[in-house]
Order: structure tokens, then C-alpha cells, then sequence
């Protein structure tokens, strides 16, 4: 017996230690991983109020002091390089951004809601692989692609079928826009429409009713607030965007009348005259203002879309 | 349990003939033939996986909606063949109502949830306000309901208790006047307490609906069914007087399943 313990002993104790030492290594290296992860966390809070402090310390000077605010936000004039007497007014700017914006949400909405039910209720199993592929593959085109697109592929079209005189205007921006914005669309609805249980869809179905009734008795009220954060955060793409608006709606300042206007957007503002301005003029800081606006815009369409996925209605949710 | 079917009873309301049924290449039913009486409450038995969730199921054809269902044989329902190519499914559907297995109302008002079938099956017109308040509260009142909600018919249904939430759901399908009632182990998420409240109210319904309810509570289905039907594998093994299934089983098979042997 001694004999036969003898021999057996030095083996087991090797491995038995190398795991001791590795459980000490984790022990130790727990704590270490934890606040990486922690810092990785709050970074992102971090960036926000770094970006906001910056943006805001830029264009504060013009904001609180140089800056005749109603001017600012009810004239259409915005004529920043005039010698004699500049003018800094948005409202065509504004009304740039809303229009490109709510035509390309007329047409994202419907179409991605309808692809997100046709995704999460009609397609089979195959197509709606593809599908998902497709239309991922679709929200990783850039947008200067898009804007691309837009100025040499749409324009020339919109000319053709309209006979407007510059193909890059209003109505190009916004069907560019609603075509980046339709991904995102989908895939948050069809998430949502995919989180309704399916003792719902059974319950409807048992009652009589029809695949198109379940889709839009059914699901859609129960899904309502994740499609409404599907819409708002297509909202704030669209908004968001500048490149492809840049290149798309023609640049041009002035309040549309017509679709085929061109138009020009608080975005595509700041990244075509950032360039020329000198740090500290008045110029640069107005585009700094413009960009608070954006923030400010950006802040209440997220706040908005949180506190609907929340479901601030006084439903409760269970 | 109660008296046998007498002579003017006996109509047959449910009949299978030959029924098999394949999920991809599984055959959850073999050769299902059976007639369920009118007026009675058929209490489905057998051990998990015996397929009488899938025969429930097949009876309003609910099954088809997964797409690798194969079915052969034949099932009518009141003299009608339900495969027929004319049957609309969702005629098919009001006729025969189902219960599930956990209470699944819809996340909208107590309200809408009752009348949410017959507003798929009538135009909304058809039916004025005073018709619709009315028809709430007489299917509320016939499942018992009504006492307890008729303060909060616009709270979300799924905010009610488990019980109540399968009494509303046995309340939605009345107002669509259903001649069969299919119940999947209705009581099966439910505590002793509800569980009784569902099997009382089972009593009120047999005297107007045909009911056929799959249970896994050998108690319960000697309490609160009429006739039994006791299947194993996919097979009916034996069907007959639920106080015959269980005190003087015809099959061996039967006996020791409800001695508790297996299952």
C-alpha cells in the first residue's frame, strides 16, 4: 500500500497547483477587468459631455452675447459672408433640414414598417434571411455613396421624369435620406414585432382572425412603443445626416415651395462653410450654435423615443 | 360522472375518421377515429407527448400554422368536413373556440378583448354601442367575470390575475356563439383555488357548448368530464363513460395509466 502511494504521488499535485496559481491570477485579474469594463461603460457618458462642453464652449460666445437670437431663428437670410452687414438667420436652414427630413420619413415609415411585418410575419425562413442580410448590407453603404448616388443617379432621373431644371433638390434628398434611414427602420421594428409572444398571435388566430388582422390588431398595438422608437430613431438619422444631403439637396438657401426646390440643411451648412471660417470670428461661431440646435433636436428625439420604449403613458408594463 | 347520454342525446357533434398526422416526418397521430357527443364534456387523456394537444389542435386546424403539417383522414364538425376546400378557417373558428394552456389575452382592454372576435367576424357598424356594452357584460356574467371588472373595463386584460385572465379568455369566444369549446389543460397555470373556479364554470358551459378539454389532472378529468379518451402514442386507446375509463378500463394499457404506473 505505502508502496503504491509512493508512486502515485508525484503526479496529481503539478496540475493541482497550476490551477492554484491560475485561480489567484483570476482572482486578481477580476477586479482589474471590472473597471476596465467600468471605464469602458462611463466612457461613453464621457464623450457626450465632452463633445456637448466643447460645442457649446465654442459657440457660447455668439449664443449669450453677439448673437441676435430672433434674428437667428426667424429670418430666412443667412448671408454669413456679406461684407457690409452679415446676416445669421436659420429659418431656411430649419425648414431645409424639416423638409428633406419629413419627406423622408413619409416614405421611410411606411416602407419600413411594411418590410419589418413582411421580415417578421410573411417571409419564409429563407427570404427572410436574405432579407436581413440585404438590408444590413444596406445601412453599411456610406453615406457619401449615397450622396453620390443621389447627385449623378437620382438627379438625372428626377430631371427626366419631372422636368425640373436641377435634379438635386428636395425631393432627391429626401427619397436618399428615406433609403438610409429604412434600415434602421426595419431592423429595430422588426425586432419589435418580433418580441410580441406568440400566445398573442395564437389567440387572434383562434378567434378567426386573418394574418393581415393579427399584423395590424394585434401586433401592432402591442408592439406600438418599440415601432414608435423604430420611427424616432429613423428621425434622428435623418436629421443626423449630412453628406448625402450635402451632395443631394442642391445647396441652395432658401424656404422650398415645391418639392423640386433645392434646399439647404443645418448639417450640410456646418460641414461646407466650417472650413472657410477662422476660429473665434463670428461665422464660426454661429456654425457652433447650429450645432447646438442639432444637439438640442437630436437630445429631444432620443429623450422622446426613450421615454415612448418605456411606455410613458401610464401603462405599466408587466 | 353524471348520467350517461340518454337516447335523444346522443347526436354526434365531432367525428374523426382515419386521422394521422405528420409534423415533418413524425407522426404525432396514427389513424384517429372517434366521435365526440354533443353536449358532453370530453376530458382528452394521456401521458406527455401522446399527441392530444395535437388532436385538439387539429380540430380547428390551428395546427396548419406551422408549415410542416402533414394531415390525412378526415374530421367533421356538425356533419361538415372541416378540410373541405370551402370552409372559410375563420368560420371554421368561431364555431369552434379554443383555450390555451396559459392564459393569453390580448394586451389591450378587458373590453376590447371580449369583443375582439366578434369585431373580426361583423363590420363595425353592425354593432352599436348599446349592443357592444351589452355583449360584454353577458359573456362577462356567464364566466363569472363581470363582478369583479365591471369597474375596470378599459385596464389592460393582461393585468388581471392568472384565473381571471382564463375566465376572459373563455368570456371572448361567447359573444361569436361557438357550438364547441376546445380547451388545452385550461387549469395548468392556474393555483387549487382557480383551478376549481374553471372547472365550476365548466359545469354552467356543458349545457350549452360542446367541450373538449385535454388535461394532464387525472382528478380533474374524472371530476369534471363526461367521457374520457385515453391515447397513447398517437393512438386512441380507449374512449368511453368517464366513470368506465377509470373505475373499469377496457385496456390494460388504460389501468395502468390511471393507476399511475407510467405517464
Amino acid at each position: 500500500m505505502p508502496e503504491a502511494d509512493a508512486n502515485r504521488e508525484p503526479s496529481p499535485p503539478r496540475p493541482w497547483s497550476m490551477l492554484r496559481t491560475f485561480h489567484v491570477a483570476v482572482d486578481w485579474c477580476e477586479p482589474l477587468v471590472e473597471w476596465i469594463i467600468r471605464i469602458c461603460g462611463w466612457s461613453a457618458i464621457l464623450f457626450v459631455f465632452a463633445i456637448f462642453f466643447f460645442v457649446f464652449r465654442e459657440g457660447s460666445e455668439m449664443l449669450l452675447g453677439g448673437l441676435d437670437l430672433k434674428e437667428f431663428f426667424t429670418s430666412p437670410n443667412w448671408r454669413p459672408d456679406s461684407v457690409v452687414r452679415p446676416q445669421y438667420g436659420i429659418l431656411a436652414l430649419l425648414a431645409g433640414t424639416i423638409s428633406v427630413t419629413g419627406l423622408a420619413m413619409l416614405i421611410a415609415v411606411p416602407l419600413g414598417l411594411g418590410a419589418a411585418v413582411y421580415v417578421a410575419e410573411f417571409a419564409g425562413p429563407r427570404s427572410k434571411e436574405t432579407l436581413k442580410v440585404v438590408i444590413e448590407l444596406l445601412a453599411a453603404i456610406p453615406s457619401v455613396v449615397w450622396g453620390f448616388i443621389g447627385y449623378m443617379v437620382l438627379g438625372p432621373i428626377i430631371i427626366w421624369a419631372t422636368g425640373a431644371p436641377v435634379g438635386i433638390n428636395v425631393l432627391n434628398g429626401g427619397i436618399i435620406l428615406a433609403l438610409m434611414s429604412v434600415p434602421i427602420i426595419v431592423s429595430v421594428s422588426e425586432d419589435a414585432l418580433r418580441a410580441v409572444p406568440d400566445s398573442y398571435r395564437e389567440a387572434a388566430l383562434a378567434l378567426g382572425a386573418s394574418r393581415w388582422e393579427i399584423v395590424s390588431r394585434v401586433l401592432f398595438p402591442a408592439a406600438k412603443n418599440g415601432l414608435l422608437a423604430a420611427v424616432l430613431l429613423g428621425v434622428g438619422r435623418a436629421i443626423g445626416e449630412t453628406m448625402a444631403v450635402l451632395m443631394a439637396t442642391g445647396h441652395a438657401v432658401q424656404i422650398p415651395h415645391s418639392l423640386l426646390d433645392p434646399v439647404r440643411t443645418l448639417t450640410a451648412t456646418i460641414a461646407a462653410e466650417l472650413g472657410e471660417t477662422v476660429s473665434g470670428e463670428e461665422h464660426y461661431g454661429v456654425l457652433f450654435v447650429i450645432g447646438i440646435v442639432l444637439f438640442a433636436i437630436a437630445f429631444v428625439v432620443n429623450l422622446t423615443a426613450d421615454l415612448v420604449v418605456k411606455g410613458i403613458r401610464g401603462e405599466k408594463h408587466d | 360522472m353524471s348520467e350517461p347520454a340518454t337516447s335523444e342525446r346522443i347526436e354526434i357533434c365531432l367525428h374523426t375518421r382515419d386521422l394521422s398526422l405528420w409534423y415533418g416526418n413524425f407522426q404525432a397521430l396514427r389513424n384517429v377515429t372517434l366521435n365526440v357527443k354533443k353536449g358532453l364534456v370530453t376530458g382528452l387523456i394521456g401521458p406527455s407527448g401522446c399527441g392530444k394537444t395535437t388532436l385538439l389542435r387539429c380540430f380547428n386546424r390551428i395546427n396548419e400554422r406551422y408549415g410542416n403539417v402533414t394531415t390525412t383522414g378526415e374530421i367533421s364538425i356538425l356533419g361538415k368536413n372541416i378540410y373541405d376546400a370551402n370552409v372559410s378557417l375563420s368560420e371554421l373558428r368561431k364555431t369552434v373556440g379554443m383555450v390555451f394552456q396559459r392564459p393569453n389575452p390580448l394586451p389591450i382592454s378587458i373590453y376590447r378583448n371580449v369583443l375582439f372576435g366578434i369585431r373580426v367576424h361583423t363590420r363595425r357598424r353592425d354593432l352599436n354601442r348599446s349592443q357592444r356594452d351589452a355583449l360584454v357584460e353577458s359573456s362577462l356574467r356567464e364566466v363569472d367575470l363581470w363582478d369583479d371588472v365591471k369597474d375596470k373595463l378599459r385596464m389592460k386584460a393582461t393585468r388581471l390575475t392568472l384565473e381571471q385572465q382564463q375566465k376572459l379568455c373563455i368570456a371572448r369566444l361567447l359573444p361569436l356563439k361557438p357550438r364547441v369549446i376546445l380547451m388545452d389543460e385550461p387549469c395548468s397555470a392556474l393555483d387549487a383555488e382557480g383551478t376549481e373556479k374553471i372547472e365550476s364554470l365548466l359545469e354552467t358551459l356543458r349545457e350549452k357548448y360542446t367541450v373538449v378539454i385535454v388535461t394532464h389532472n387525472m382528478a380533474q378529468a374524472r371530476r369534471a368530464s363526461d367521457e374520457c379518451i385515453f391515447m397513447l402514442l398517437g393512438e386512441v386507446v380507449e374512449h368511453g363513460e368517464t366513470s368506465q375509463v377509470f373505475f373499469n378500463p377496457q385496456h390494460e394499457k388504460t389501468e395502468m395509466y390511471i393507476q399511475g404506473r407510467y405517464g
